[in-house]
């Protein structure tokens, strides 16, 4: 494909080829839509890449016959498809009001202070850590759940958050 | 067994029975416990067979509405010439509730069954069982799951033998409350954004790629294979209030309670047996102020009205509240009502799709207005404001998110007065108009 690229940035190296492009043909036969595939192949580009850039929906946008622009407002909505570069742990933590009675703030507040990061989704310059905040996760009796990356971690506490931090460092 | 804790004696552990038990999980595991004899038994019969048993079973919706389960298998037509769908919201969202994740984790097989069963009955070779981005490891044991079945000939073009084809899809969500609502599921199936859809047209007439469609929750499904198995009969005579709410139902408890997780129990349960028994009461040296039921879309309860409910459909509105999806939120006397609801208000504000003004505003200024009361800045009218706001977001919008945000504000101005009264402390401000002379 011819990829969009901008003179700063190394040439965009497509994600559809080789075991990809078969892992994605496999999932045209399961949908009556090639359109129904943009949902997987949008988390085959985050599992490859980390985020989704927009060189990377114009290349969804090309392999699923879709515009780009159509491709952008579907990949916006969801919250999971992130639309920067995050850091090597992508942590979230749920504070959501099931949590937030359970003390959830405070695990915010010491994982910012554990993996250096001065803010909410600003990735710590190390390079290893983007903190953000999350609705629901789903683990609502196992306050506080923090996702990293493709792990949930249950019942996590303020107290138990430096030996997390310190684990994957 | 019982996760994470051994299940209780006032326990009922039909579909929770194996949780927590490691052995469940594989394919070889569940057909020892019995899994797959209600799908053996299901091809035997004829899709409108299976159909009425659901139907005299009186299982309903556990997703939420509460919708008799027979009845809107009954509404997909057989012999139409149009291809089928089933899809199965695994898209648990609702905060408060987790007990389909549980479900996933510790009995693929035992979704996989419910689907393959659901799918027969109402005429679809197809199902669909969309799971939350958020749920990694359900989604890693849905798929081995799904994978053992193909494997073993229970799933495919020649399922368990009889020459029917039965396809299991699973769709990975990608972080999105309102794809719960069954319709922007749909929506996000086909690869949309997830906006909910006018109703009708309703899902049965044109559904997922416009074909007749059925949506179920993780849990109805799960229950479904018992009820083949063991009978409607059976299923029927699970109830100790309301002869409308039969059966099992897991509730998942979270909060400032001593055990929280999740428990199984006949519907009409006492809800105050309920949540000092089972759950442990409160924690040490507190005691309890007030209890969400069914997930953050219902009434707030006091403890008074939470202590005489029957755990059923019609137990939890005769007591102020609805059973929803069964999401209890325990609030003790250390939280403040305010700050929770303000939290309630923004996670809606979040999750709005945006595609109705009264809900993409209405959300909006009820977080503004609901913090600056918990700032100290809010003033009396403000509660005058948000019960407008509340009524212009209820009942007006293309799905419920609106309505259900307005919901534990209603509901938290109305029960916990007080609490919002004790943190205005500024007076009210009257405009004054000029005089004319």
């Amino acid at each position: 494909m011819t990829a969009v690229t901008h003179e700063h940035d190394a040439p965009y190296q497509p994600v559809f080829v080789g075991e990809r492009r078969k892992e994605l043909d496999a999932l045209f036969p399961l949908y009556p839509t090639k359109m129904a595939c943009i949902l997987p192949a949008l988390w085959m580009v985050q599992e490859d890449r980390g985020w989704v850039s927009d060189d990377a929906m114009a290349e969804v946008a090309q392999v699923l016959e879709l515009t780009p622009a159509y491709v952008k407002g579907v990949v916006t909505f969801y919250t999971m498809y992130n639309t920067h570069p995050v850091g090597k742990y992508l942590v979230q933590v749920c504070t959501t009001t099931p949590c937030n009675i359970c003390g959830a703030e405070d695990v915010v507040r010491a994982l910012l202070d554990h993996t250096n990061c001065s803010d909410l989704g600003v990735t710590s310059a190390d390079g290893l850590f983007t903190v953000i905040e999350v609705e629901c996760l789903g683990a609502c009796g196992f306050a506080t759940p923090v996702m990293i990356n493709e792990e949930v971690i249950e019942s996590v506490t303020a107290a138990r958050v430096p030996e997390l931090v310190a684990g994957l460092k | 067994m019982g996760y994470p804790f051994p299940s209780h004696a006032g326990e009922t552990p039909v579909l929770s029975k194996y949780f927590g038990d490691k052995d469940a999980i594989s394919l070889a595991g569940f057909r020892k416990r019995g899994g797959y004899d209600g799908l053996q038994k299901a091809l035997s019969m004829t899709p409108a067979e299976i159909v009425d048993v659901v139907k005299a079973s009186g299982l309903r919706g556990r997703g939420g509405a509460g919708f008799p389960t027979g009845i809107k298998w009954s509404f997909m037509k057989p012999g139409d010439g149009k291809p089928h769908y089933l899809c199965c919201n695994a898209d648990e969202s609702e905060p408060g509730t987790f007990k389909d994740r549980e479900i996933m984790r510790w009995t693929p097989h035992a979704l996989v069954e419910g689907c393959a069963i659901g799918a027969y009955a109402i005429g679809a070779e197809t199902a669909y069982i969309y799971i939350r981005g958020e749920f990694t490891e359900p989604l890693v044991r849905m798929r081995d799951a799904v994978r053992e079945a193909y494997d073993a000939g229970i799933l495919g073009k020649n399922a368990m033998g009889t020459g029917k084809r039965i396809d299991i899809v699973i769709h990975k969500g990608a972080g999105a409350y309102i794809c719960g609502e069954e319709t922007a599921m749909m929506n996000s199936i086909e690869g949309r954004r997830g906006n909910p859809r006018i109703k009708p047209p309703f899902p049965a007439v044109s559904g997922v790629f416009a074909q007749p469609t059925t949506i179920n929750n993780v849990e109805t499904l799960a229950a479904v294979p018992h009820i083949i198995v063991r009978g409607a009969e059976w299923y029927k005579g699970l109830c100790l209030s309301s002869p409308k709410s039969t059966g099992s139902k897991l509730f998942s408890v979270c909060g400032n309670i001593a055990k929280p997780g999740n428990y199984e129990v006949t519907l009409g349960f006492s809800f105050k047996d309920f949540l000092y028994d089972l759950c442990g009461g409160p924690l040490p040296g507190r005691t309890f102020k007030a209890v969400i039921p069914g997930g953050i879309s219902v009434p707030i309860q006091t403890m008074e009205e939470a202590e005489a409910t029957k755990m059923d459909y019609e137990g939890f509105v005769e007591q102020g509240s609805m059973l929803g999806s069964g999401g209890v939120i325990v609030f003790d006397d250390q939280q403040n009502m305010v700050k929770q609801i303000a939290r309630a208000a923004r996670f809606f504000a979040h999750e709005s799709c945006a595609q109705c003004t009264q809900c993409r505003e209405g959300t909006a200024w009820t977080t503004k207005i609901m913090e600056r009361i918990r700032d100290g800045e809010g003033t009396h009218e403000d509660l005058d404001t948000l019960f407008s706001i509340a009524d212009n977001m209820t009942g007006k919008t293309i799905c419920v998110l609106s309505d259900s945000c307005a919901v534990p504000v209603v509901s938290g101005i109305n029960k916990f007065r007080s609490e919002f009264e004790a943190l205005i402390k500024k007076p009210t401000f009257h405009p004054v108009t000029a005089a004319v002379a």
